[in-house]
């Protein structure tokens, strides 16, 4: 390599001095802004000073308090003047190249290869390899030390899932309540009215949570075996999203739809095209893959709506141990 | 003075010696080296921000009586992070500039990343013996990634909150142990027992930034042990590196560009609006916003999520979300494990198993380049996808076009960039000259009424490039010009000089 052998000859030759040589400014080796040194010294300086302006309004701004656009802008300001002078004064005052440094050999040779891999296999081999019945015990504390370690570092951080992604706080008999904790009567919704409901004592509650929406003043039935779970025109729904788990809350009216604004997974409530019933909240659209599960209303004796029982299956999205319903 | 101090050090440590290689250590020139600078360099803003920032934030869920300067939240009930992160916007004086830079330089930071290792890879910067390193950078952007999001799940505001049960779901969607993964994660099951926000905040300021700042060191310990590439040109070889030294012309360039990336962080702190948590308001389980959408290096999982079939799989008594399982693990982990094996996979496929230090330009390459574009087709349309409700509102069509739109495309567009962009290679490779500046042609008439054409002059800073490389420049003692020995830096002679434009021959104190 020609530029190679070079190098190393100007590397033997110079070794003490290490300065950068002055180019003269017409020199092709200089920025092209560089040919007039005064210029370039003069935007540093610009820099600079303007830098300095800024750091002091930073100073002022702070002492008296001023908004916080002032502060940041100030000081943004002042941070990228100061680098800006930094950089041209490196760009254009030095002398630039093109320079180059050689590159050395990264591998060994085969010698010292060699000689490294029979320091750390034949020599391990001879203090280790004779021992097995030690090699075999480090290896079994050690595997049970890593085992057992993983005890309190993962099992400790939270409780077993156990059945709680089976149930919610609703109840057979469940009073259905407002955020507030008001209970809701058949008189509290118009016709397409809707509402976040909860199981009384479990205001807010992220599992719990449910949709209740009036679509009629008749009974709305869903399917069979769900006759009475929609009282004059209420039907109450999960407001877990069975994707992602996002609250579905949106109600498109006009067209009697659920949709939930992450991911766009939308769910029909309308009356069907035949017959007298309902859609019990089927996606129809996006990527939710099954309805929300629809929670059985009651009206007690006093109006009020009241849960017959919890969901019939687990809310929300799917996991591993959900079984195929 | 300076050489008593270096002389003390060396006595103690050695340093000489190996300083003086670090001082003439070579950095190449291209402007695409700054990439990765600033990747670190908001980094370090982002250390800077973010310490401030854990003197004034409070992890916690406790809920309390908001008695901020923020008027309309007064006396609600909201939990201590959310308080303390408004708390440290309106009260905390350079507060909101120091939480709202942070945040920007998170996206800046993983932007740069993803700018910086696009250039490896079209460049081929990623071959032997740089497969180390490429892979160090594969784990700095997944770690960034997910440090950011866990960063923006911290405030307990609607986002976040929202954020954090879509990541719930996603954990319970992988198959077998993603019920206890969620539950230990959380502590129970969503919003869990009050344990999240604290667990991740401890993540987020200590465990997964001492990770990337080890990390970033070894990334750049493996820099400087192998020496940067460099794009191929007059002079520059295998074995050597052209560029500026690092002292002082690399430490100036690099030092200013520092501060001017921390500049403009600030400054967009200062004047850009960035997560205005008291607009979105305290999380609560059954809240949620409309157009709700995550930070930008999230929205290719978003929109994979949103664009995915409703396909759960059941069987044996058994539930395998797979419309949740592959957009939000299968994808991201096969994306991540293609990235960590791509070197691997294109020495084996050209049977190239040679040392590289000269780059490809990436006409060069057809095949790679156009994978490569193809791939960053293939995110970008995801990531296009994370606004299909936002899209249908603007473009006034229904989200069933939106959505089948992009469940075609997100198969279309990827092979069509990548075959247009394997076909630009190859007829840019078979140009004359490709790839130079152009001149401009000139149309002359002459006075007789001849019209003529000739090509302009070359402009100037068109030669510069084409010079050879002085050999082992700091090394340089006898400057022709009559530096000598003990001479002294080009700037401080021209300051000497007073900005005279003349030649002058720089004088012996």
């Amino acid at each position: 390599m020609r530029a190679g052998d070079e190098g190393q000859a100007a590397l033997e030759g110079h070794e003490q001095g290490a300065h950068l040589a002055t180019l003269p400014p017409d020199d092709p080796r200089l920025q092209p802004f560089a040919k007039h040194p005064g210029r370039a010294e003069k935007v540093v300086v610009a820099c600079f000073l303007a830098a300095l302006a800024c750091f002091m309004a930073f100073g002022a701004a702070y002492w008296v308090n001023a908004r916080e656009e002032v502060l940041g802008g100030t000081i943004g300001a002042g941070l990228f003047f100061f680098g800006f002078g930094f950089t041209a004064w490196g760009k254009y005052l030095m002398a630039r190249g093109p320079f180059m440094e050689e590159r050395h050999v990264l591998h060994s040779d085969d010698a010292a290869r060699d000689a490294f891999d029979a320091a750390l296999v034949e020599r391990g081999a001879a203090a280790i390899g004779r021992r097995s019945l030690l090699t075999r015990l480090l290896a079994a504390a050690g595997g049970v030390a890593g085992v057992v370690a993983a005890f309190p570092l993962i099992r400790s951080l939270g409780p077993l899932p156990k059945g709680s992604l089976f149930h919610t706080q609703w109840r057979k008999g469940s009073l259905v309540v407002t955020i507030d904790g008001r209970p809701v009567t058949v008189d509290d919704l118009e016709i397409g009215g809707v509402l976040t409901v909860f199981p009384a004592g479990a205001e807010g509650s992220a599992i719990s949570q449910t949709l209740l929406v009036r679509l009629a003043d008749t009974p709305i039935v869903t399917g069979p075996g769900k006759e009475t779970w929609g009282p004059q025109g209420y039907v109450a729904y999960s407001k877990v999203c069975t994707h992602a788990g996002c609250p579905v809350g949106l109600f498109e009216h006009q067209v009697e739809k659920l949709l939930c604004p992450c991911h766009q997974s939308l769910f029909d409530i309308a009356p069907r095209p035949t017959g007298t019933t309902y859609y019990a909240a089927e996606p129809v659209f996006g990527p939710a893959p099954r309805p929300l599960p629809q929670l059985a209303l009651r009206v007690d004796a006093k109006g009020r709506l009241r849960a017959q029982h919890d969901y019939d299956q687990p809310i929300g999205p799917g996991f591993w141990e959900r079984t195929t319903t | 003075m300076v050489s008593r101090a270096t002389g003390w050090l060396d006595d103690r440590v050695g340093l000489s010696k190996g300083g003086r290689t670090m001082l003439d250590k070579i950095f190449p020139d291209h402007w695409s080296f700054m990439l990765g600078e600033i990747a670190l360099y908001s980094f370090v803003v982002l250390l800077v921000t973010g310490v401030f920032l854990t003197l004034y934030f409070d992890p916690s869920t406790k809920e309390v009586i908001y008695h901020g300067a923020y008027l309309p939240l007064r006396g609600q009930k909201v939990s201590a992070a959310y308080a303390s992160t408004v708390d440290l916007s309106f009260s905390v004086r350079f507060g909101l500039v120091m939480r709202q830079a942070h945040h920007w330089a998170a996206d800046v930071f993983v932007g740069a990343i993803a700018v910086h290792m696009a250039r490896i890879f079209f460049t081929g910067a990623f071959r032997k013996p740089r497969e180390l390193n490429w892979a160090i950078g594969v784990t700095l952007l997944t770690l960034a990634i997910v440090n950011g999001f866990i960063g923006y799940s911290l405030p307990d505001d609607l986002i976040s909150g929202t954020g954090l049960r879509i990541a719930f779901s996603i954990l319970l969607s992988i198959p077998l142990v993603g019920t206890y993964l969620a539950f230990f994660l959380f502590g129970g099951n969503f919003p869990g027992n009050g344990v999240i926000i604290p667990r991740l905040f401890i993540v987020h300021v200590l465990i997964l930034p001492a990770i990337i700042a080890a990390l970033i060191g070894a990334h750049l310990f493996l820099l400087v042990r192998q020496k940067h590439t460099q794009f191929p040109g007059p002079g520059r070889t295998e074995r050597n590196v052209v560029g500026s030294p690092l002292w002082p012309n690399f430490f100036f360039k690099t030092n200013g560009f520092l501060l001017m990336t921390f500049g403009v962080l600030v400054g967009m702190g200062a004047l850009f609006q960035i997560n205005p948590i008291w607009q979105f308001g305290q999380y609560a389980p059954y809240k949620v916003s409309y157009a709700v959408q995550p930070d930008w290096y999230m929205g290719w999982l978003d929109g994979a999520l949103r664009i995915f079939p409703s396909w759960e799989f059941t069987a044996l008594g058994h539930t395998v979300p797979l419309e949740v399982t592959i957009p939000a693990i299968i994808l991201p982990g096969l994306t991540f494990a293609l990235f960590y094996a791509w070197p691997f996979l294109e020495a084996r496929f050209t049977g190239d198993y040679a040392v590289h230090h000269l780059l490809d330009r990436p006409r060069d390459r057809p095949l790679r380049t156009g994978v490569g574009a193809g791939v960053f087709a293939f995110y970008g349309v995801l990531f296009a996808a994370s606004s299909t409700d936002v899209l249908a509102n603007y473009f006034s069509v229904s989200l069933n076009v939106v959505l089948w739109s992009f469940r075609i495309l997100i198969f279309v567009v990827p092979v069509i960039v990548g075959l247009v962009a394997h076909q630009i290679c190859i007829d840019l490779a078979h140009r004359q000259a490709g790839g130079k500046r152009k001149r401009a042609y000139i149309v002359e008439r002459s006075p007789e009424g001849e019209y003529s054409t000739h090509v302009s002059a070359p402009r100037p800073g068109d030669g510069v490039e084409e010079l050879e490389p002085e050999l082992v420049p700091t090394h340089v003692a006898a400057d022709p010009a009559g530096g000598g020995a003990g001479g002294h830096a080009a700037a401080s002679d021209r300051r000497r000089r007073g900005g005279s434009e003349e030649p002058q021959r720089p004088t012996e104190d």
